[in-house]
């Protein structure tokens, strides 16, 4: 604003009626255990909550919760064996009103659970609505637990179970009703299909997935242990982020099955919120960032959004909603005449040669360390005779390698007439009539802009599999075409 | 000992995990090729950071035995932190040393139990003379090949320089030793104590098939100033030895080092810790010329050693108590780039101690009774990939070969000449 810029609108109205401040919700976990905890995410920034799943209470288990830990890096992926809530329904009845009487603009959502009963599932809604409850989110996920008792995931993999009680649901709301999905299934869509069939106003997707984080090697114990043994869990975090975007795109772009969405899985910045957004969600909701970090990350993630949106000029969320949707195809429809190369950019290069092993042992052996001593083959092609990345390491070793001391090195000097800062031996060529384009090297280099991918006009019209096959006849299976 | 802090104070854990985890994990990696003994050093890395420490020290092992003692005292800065790529990339390099120490602590706490390669006793038997790094790495890689090897120092204790003369903030004689002790378990005998004179060498001849020279260099050189054998005129080896071995931790307040190598810098630095109120390093040409790592002088600098360049000392002044001050001239370089005084510049510098470190001279008294051995400009003369000498039986590596080095270059050397030896017997006995 203070460089003259309009603050961006980050409100939503999800499915028409559900007002938010801005789309970012506390999925149903522990973080909304409580009014007091969902009131301090309110003060903090959250647009909305949607509160620990109510139902009959249960009891859990200690310990509950296992982690995947990444190079160093802590809970790339959370795994839980937790229930729904374990609290008295009417406690959490009351302090929904509660905080729905003191935070009447923010969403607040009840996610439900109870067996798999009409009256029960009439009762619970009319509970919920007289508590206040913005909107209802009906748990079909939980894959753990609940599902051995034939709620959660058990209802929502089975299309015709969620299509009945999403039915007896909508018979008794007046706010809108969503279905979390559950990820534990062949197709998603069907689900998803299944509950708009049974009239539901939105979807949340997408629920946990089932895992085993790992196992203890002392105690041959899997993790989380409870008195010497485990249960697979629901899995989140970061490491499930790509799971959820594909199947968050597949939900949307299935007529049969788009709804208003709310994203969920893996959301930890404000750029993994845009992306959810771009592929369809109007809100997204997030929990294990919070499970981290506590609410006051909900700060940079509104900032990040609000700022994003400034420098792309975006009013308002639905500005870019849905906006990458269109831009996922089905593989038949890529164009085969589009061609890519990786150039290095020699100045950047620091030597590491990790897109030369890369290419070596896991693409196409397309990357050489040529450029001193040894000479390029006539026709560039490793048949040349390029030295593998085992023989490349025996010279290295060969070498007798001595520590420099000026006084007793008197009179060798460092080549002082290298171009870049890295020795040009260290750097790796990229041969470009054999690159293939796969992005391999490009992903493994650890300089920001060292390698790029350079398109090569072919001087070819766009052509996909499927116009090819449609224009050729289809060429015989040779059993190479798959590699 | 408080006041010999640890130069590189190991890691603990977590930090240790951080730090491994940084890594780039570099193909055919410079740090790899930058170390003499050429350790993998992504590999032993990659293994801390998998929770893998055993492997990691092995790792490190299996290319250089000494692995504990150089991850103190490597010049990690010219070598594989120097070589990291991390310095091209706007990020300080790995922390190469220490994770190396972080592997070989742990190794050394287990029990430093080193697999046996060999299982047999192999015929032929090899001597190493000196129990420094290069006859240690010779005699290590020999045993672990399956031959018989006796290592002799005319020491008390083994481990030549690493024990006696590599300054105690870098590696106390206790880490040197417990090293050693892994060493000897692999069945290294050691004969300590042993001078070896002409007459001993003949008979060594006729027990042993193969005779490493691993003597390294002699006495050090004098400053060639009348009154230098005043009893506060002490020589930068026998300096470090005595506080580091013999607990005789007695100090000047003005302490004055000849020399700007990096043992007058070890020396200068123990002299400061040791309680001396100042510390002048004299040399006789500037910075662009001394012999020191940068990082060497930088350091001393931090610890308030004072530099005096184009300064030659060339007379001791005595008072009744003791020194009173060195007198020296002014140098300057001439065309030609040689040095010459400056008429009627002469100074005195005050100070009541004397510490000369102006480099070792070579051993050719005990070198020309190796028959056959071939020495050039005070140097054995070798086949670098081997190690062998002029005389056949005879191979050698280390200071008495490199002029004065690194452990590192030592541990290398050794190395290839215990390769070639065991190749050399494996052929004569079929």
């Amino acid at each position: 604003m203070a460089e003259g810029r309009t603050a961006a609108d980050l409100s939503v109205l999800f499915a028409g009626k559900i007002y938010s401040p801005n789309p970012f919700w506390l999925a149903s976990a522990p973080p909304t255990n409580c009014g007091e905890q969902v009131m301090r995410a309110f003060d903090a920034g959250w647009g909305g909550a949607v509160w620990k799943t109510l139902g009959d209470p249960i009891v859990n288990v200690s310990s509950r919760y296992s982690s995947v830990d990444w190079n160093g890096q802590r809970m790339m992926g959370l795994n839980n064996i937790e229930l729904i809530t374990d609290r008295p329904l009417e406690t959490n009845l009351r302090e929904i009103a509660e905080v729905k009487k003191r935070y009447p603009k923010h969403a607040l959502i009840a996610s439900l659970m109870v067996e798999s009963k009409r009256e029960a599932w009439h009762k619970i809604v009319q509970q919920s609505e007289d508590a206040g409850a913005d909107g209802l989110e009906l748990n079909f996920g939980c894959p753990h637990g609940m599902s051995e008792r034939g709620m959660g995931s058990a209802v929502g993999q089975v299309p015709e179970y969620t299509e009945m009680i999403t039915a007896w649901v909508k018979e008794k709301a007046r706010t809108p009703v969503l279905v979390k999905l559950t990820p534990n299934i062949t197709d998603i869509r069907t689900v998803a299909r299944a509950a708009k069939r049974g009239g539901a106003d939105g979807l949340s997707a997408i629920n946990t997935i089932n895992s085993i984080t790992g196992i203890d090697l002392d105690t041959f114990v899997p993790r989380p242990n409870v008195d010497g043994k485990s249960s697979h869990g629901g899995y989140c975090g970061p490491a499930v982020k790509p799971i959820a975007l594909n199947m968050v795109q597949q939900v949307q772009s299935d007529p049969e099955a788009a709804l208003p969405l709310s994203g969920i899985g893996g959301i930890s910045d404000w750029r993994d919120a845009v992306e959810f957004l771009l592929l369809g969600c109007s809100t997204i909701q997030v929990c294990t960032a919070v499970m981290h970090y506590g609410y006051r990350i909900i700060n940079e993630m509104t900032d990040g959004l609000a700022n994003w949106m400034a420098e792309k000029g975006f009013s308002k969320i639905s500005d870019f909603e849905s906006k990458s949707l269109r831009r996922v195809e089905e593989w038949k429809r890529l164009n085969l005449n589009y061609k890519i190369v990786a150039r290095i950019h020699e100045e950047k290069c620091i030597g590491c040669q990790l897109c030369y092993t890369a290419c070596w042992d896991g693409a196409h052996q397309c990357i050489h360390m040529d450029r001193v001593g040894q000479a390029v083959g006539t026709d560039g092609h490793r048949d040349g005779g390029h030295s593998t990345p085992a023989m490349r390491e025996r010279e290295s070793r060969e070498v007798i390698a001595v520590t420099p001391i000026p006084k007793l090195d008197y009179g060798s000097s460092v080549n002082g007439s290298e171009p870049f800062p890295t020795p040009l031996a260290r750097i790796p060529r990229v041969d470009e009539s054999e690159c293939v384009g796969c992005n391999l090297c490009y992903l493994v280099c650890p300089v920001p802009g060292c390698i790029t991918m350079e398109q090569i006009d072919l001087g070819l019209p766009a052509q996909s599999w499927e116009e090819r096959t449609a224009t050729a006849p289809t060429p015989p299976i040779t059993g190479r075409n798959c590699d | 000992m408080a006041r010999f802090p640890e130069l590189h104070p190991p890691f603990d854990g977590p930090s240790a995990l951080i730090e491994a985890n940084r890594c780039l994990y570099c193909f055919d990696a410079p740090c790899t090729a930058a170390c003499p003994t050429h350790i993998d050093v992504p590999r032993f890395i990659k293994k801390i950071a998998q929770g893998n420490l055993r492997g990691s020290a092995l790792t490190i092992l299996d290319a250089n035995i000494l692995g504990a003692s150089c991850s103190r005292v490597c010049p990690v800065d010219v070598l594989c932190e120097g070589a990291c790529v991390y310095h091209r990339y706007n990020q300080e390099p790995i922390e190469i040393g220490r994770l190396q120490r972080h592997a070989m602590d742990a190794f050394l706490a287990d029990g430093a139990v080193l697999p046996r390669a060999s299982a047999t006793i192999k015929p032929g038997k090899v001597a190493c003379i000196g129990a420094g790094p290069a006859s240690l790495a010779c005699a290590a890689e020999l045993s672990k090949q399956g031959f018989a090897v006796t290592v002799f120092d005319r020491k008390p204790l083994p481990g030549g320089l690493n024990t006696y003369g590599v300054a105690e903030y870098k590696l106390r004689p206790g880490d040197s030793l417990r090293e050693i002790e892994m060493i000897r378990s692999l069945g290294v005998e050691f004969r300590l104590g042993t001078e070896i004179t002409s007459e001993a060498l003949c008979k060594l001849e006729q027990e042993f098939e193969a005779i490493f020279l691993g003597v390294g260099l002699g006495a050090m050189h004098r400053l060639g100033v009348p009154d230098e054998d005043h009893p506060s005129v002490t020589n930068a080896l026998d300096f470090i030895e005595r506080y580091k071995t013999a607990g005789n931790l007695a100090v000047g307040s003005r302490v004055v080092v000849i020399g700007a190598g990096n043992t007058a810098i070890d020396a200068a630095r123990a002299a400061r810790r040791l309680g001396a109120r100042s510390v002048q390093i004299l040399y006789r040409r500037d910075q662009q010329h001394m012999a020191a790592f940068s990082f060497e002088y930088e350091q001393a600098i931090a610890e308030g050693v004072e530099f005096c360049w184009w300064t030659q000392p060339v007379a001791i002044q005595l008072s009744e108590s003791g020194i009173r001050s060195i007198t020296c001239v002014r140098m300057r370089n001439t065309t030609g780039n040689s040095l010459e005084r400056l008429a009627g510049s002469e100074f005195d510098v005050h100070c009541d101690m004397i510490i000369p470190a102006i480099g070792q001279s070579p051993l050719l008294q005990f070198l020309e009774s190796c028959r056959g051995v071939r020495v050039e400009r005070g140097r054995v003369e070798i086949d670098r990939a081997t190690g062998q000498t002029a005389n056949p039986r005879y191979f050698a590596g280390g200071d008495c070969v490199n002029g004065g080095r690194e452990v590192v270059d030592a541990v290398a050397d050794g190395k290839r000449s215990a390769l070639a030896i065991s190749k050399k017997l494996e052929a004569a006995h079929g």
